[in-house]
């Protein structure tokens, strides 16, 4: 690697750095990190972050980003740095929103109950028909899909091998950004709402768990049915 | 001044959720729905909703009518011995009712999340870049739709055309010159079939004065369009004896026939 780093003259100036990069002090890794997430904007995941940083290994990784996140809240700073999405993120904090919102002059994303309602039904059924969701909302769906299509928070996975070969949807990545979660099991079962007995009845799967587990490590906790 | 007085309806996601809203104002429970209430409740209701759209309407109303019959079956006489939950008759109903307000539920929570551009915001993500090979795609793209199509053909169209340059002749015609082609042919011909009317190598100008020719001459009773079976073949037969009484027709009843047909051309066939 520091051969490498010696030959590679295009960037002449940046030799140094590089070599100190390949020797991270462990107590610069908070900071380094923070570098990092901050030049990246979205989500990083783990892995990511292991290969840029080129040495530390990932439980100091995942420890230097574990002390990141506390420094952020305990001295109640501007960021905070959240999983999301298969990754971490700095994001602003919720309490800093509306001189945020008025900084940036835009009208935030309008998330209607009929969108919020079929998302709910799709993140937990996926992948689903509109057939499906139209069965439990009792309305038909087809113009607050086309939205939801249209925001990218949902998307076609596939065909059901069904008469009639019926669009398949599966939410996506842009929709654990958008609600900030780290992946499709952190919803909440739907065992904890409601009564059990009536999951059971009503066949309703938990929300998928991602066989990598619940620690991102960018590879993008995706709803299962991704291939479908 | 005075203050206008607003009257807020509720506005209701669909028959569900009204019924919902009904069961709670009642304070009642989902697996105990007094139904004959909540019926008459909810056809009031129904009632009162202004101006409901057909298609809202139609959930509306069938669920009016499985509320009805529900109704119609909790007055008949149930055998003491037969005890099974599935046998109330609002059980289905019941399980419905259940499973959309856990979904309603968990809608509710994702609204409440800090949700990114309106309670939250990082910062705008394109400088990452595309994943490298090997790495995990992420699903930047969506499949296409129609509309998607669609732009993408305007674009293709619009590539398509040349720019327009002033000295390209452009080759006119009239639809008085294509009443006289679509004629000559059945100079020869009893019947000629619609799509042989137009040469694969016609312009697009001389496809629609062909097709507007034909309509004219249809119009005029010349021309008669059949068509044996749904989507067959149209076929195309002349309605007087000849061609020349057609061309007669066509002059002394067709706006076409004087200043259209330029330069004696109308005239040539007679």
């Amino acid at each position: 690697m520091e051969t490498e780093t010696a030959i590679d003259s295009e960037y002449p100036n940046s030799n140094g750095h590089d070599q100190a990069a390949a020797q991270v002090e462990l107590g610069r890794l908070p900071a380094l990190i923070e570098s990092l997430l901050f030049a990246a904007g979205a989500p990083v995941g783990m892995s990511r972050l292991v290969e840029a940083l080129d040495g530390p290994e990932r439980r100091e990784v995942a420890a230097a980003l574990k002390a990141l996140t506390e420094s952020y809240e305990r001295d109640g700073r501007g960021l905070r740095l959240v999983q999301v999405a298969g990754g971490y993120q700095l994001r602003t904090p919720h309490e800093h929103a509306p001189w945020v919102r008025r900084l940036l002059r835009e009208r935030p994303p309008r998330l209607s109950r009929p969108m919020l309602e079929t998302l709910a039904i799709v993140a937990y059924r996926q992948p689903c028909t509109r057939a499906e969701i139209e069965a439990v909302r009792g309305v038909e769906a087809d113009a607050v899909l086309s939205t939801l299509l249209d925001r990218r928070l949902v998307r076609i996975v596939g065909r059901k091998d069904t008469p009639g070969r019926p669009l398949l949807y599966g939410t996506t990545r842009e929709f654990l950004e958008v609600f900030g979660l780290p992946d499709l099991s952190a919803l909440p079962t739907l065992r904890e709402l409601g009564e059990a007995e009536i999951v059971d009845a009503a066949g309703v799967r938990p929300p998928a768990v991602n066989g990598e587990g619940t620690e991102p490590d960018g590879t993008g906790a995706e709803p299962p049915g991704d291939t479908g | 001044m005075t203050v206008p007085c607003t009257v807020r309806l509720p506005i209701f996601e669909g028959p569900l959720d009204l019924l919902l809203h009904l069961i709670k104002r009642n304070e009642v429970q989902v697996s105990d729905i007094p139904i004959a209430t909540i019926t008459d409740q909810y056809l009031a209701t129904l009632e009162e909703l202004p101006e409901l759209n057909l298609d809202g309407a139609g959930e509306y109303l069938v669920m009016a009518a499985t509320l009805v019959y529900i109704k119609s079956r909790m007055l008949l006489p149930v055998p003491e011995e037969e005890d099974e939950p599935e046998d109330d008759p609002r059980h289905e109903l019941m399980q419905q009712l259940l499973e959309y307000q856990r979904y309603r539920d968990v809608a509710v929570g994702l609204g409440e999340r800090a949700v990114l551009d309106r309670d939250v915001f990082a910062r705008d993500p394109e400088r990452l870049g595309p994943p490298r090979p090997g790495e995990p795609a992420e699903p930047a793209v969506r499949d296409a739709s129609l509309g998607d199509l669609l732009d993408a053909l305007r674009g293709v169209l619009r590539r398509l055309r040349p720019p327009p340059v002033h000295e390209v002749p452009r080759e006119e015609i009239s639809i008085g010159q294509a009443v006289e082609r679509v004629l000559a042919r059945f100079a020869d011909a009893e019947a000629v079939e619609f799509a042989a009317l137009f040469a694969p190598e016609a312009t697009r100008a001389e496809v629609i004065a062909t097709f507007l020719a034909l309509l004219e001459l249809i119009r005029l009773r010349v021309l008669r369009a059949q068509q044996a079976e749904r989507f067959g073949a149209i076929m195309l037969t002349l309605a007087v004896a000849t061609v020349a009484e057609a061309a007669g027709r066509v002059h002394d009843l067709g706006r076409w026939s004087g200043e259209e047909g330029q330069h004696g051309d109308g005239d040539r066939d007679r």
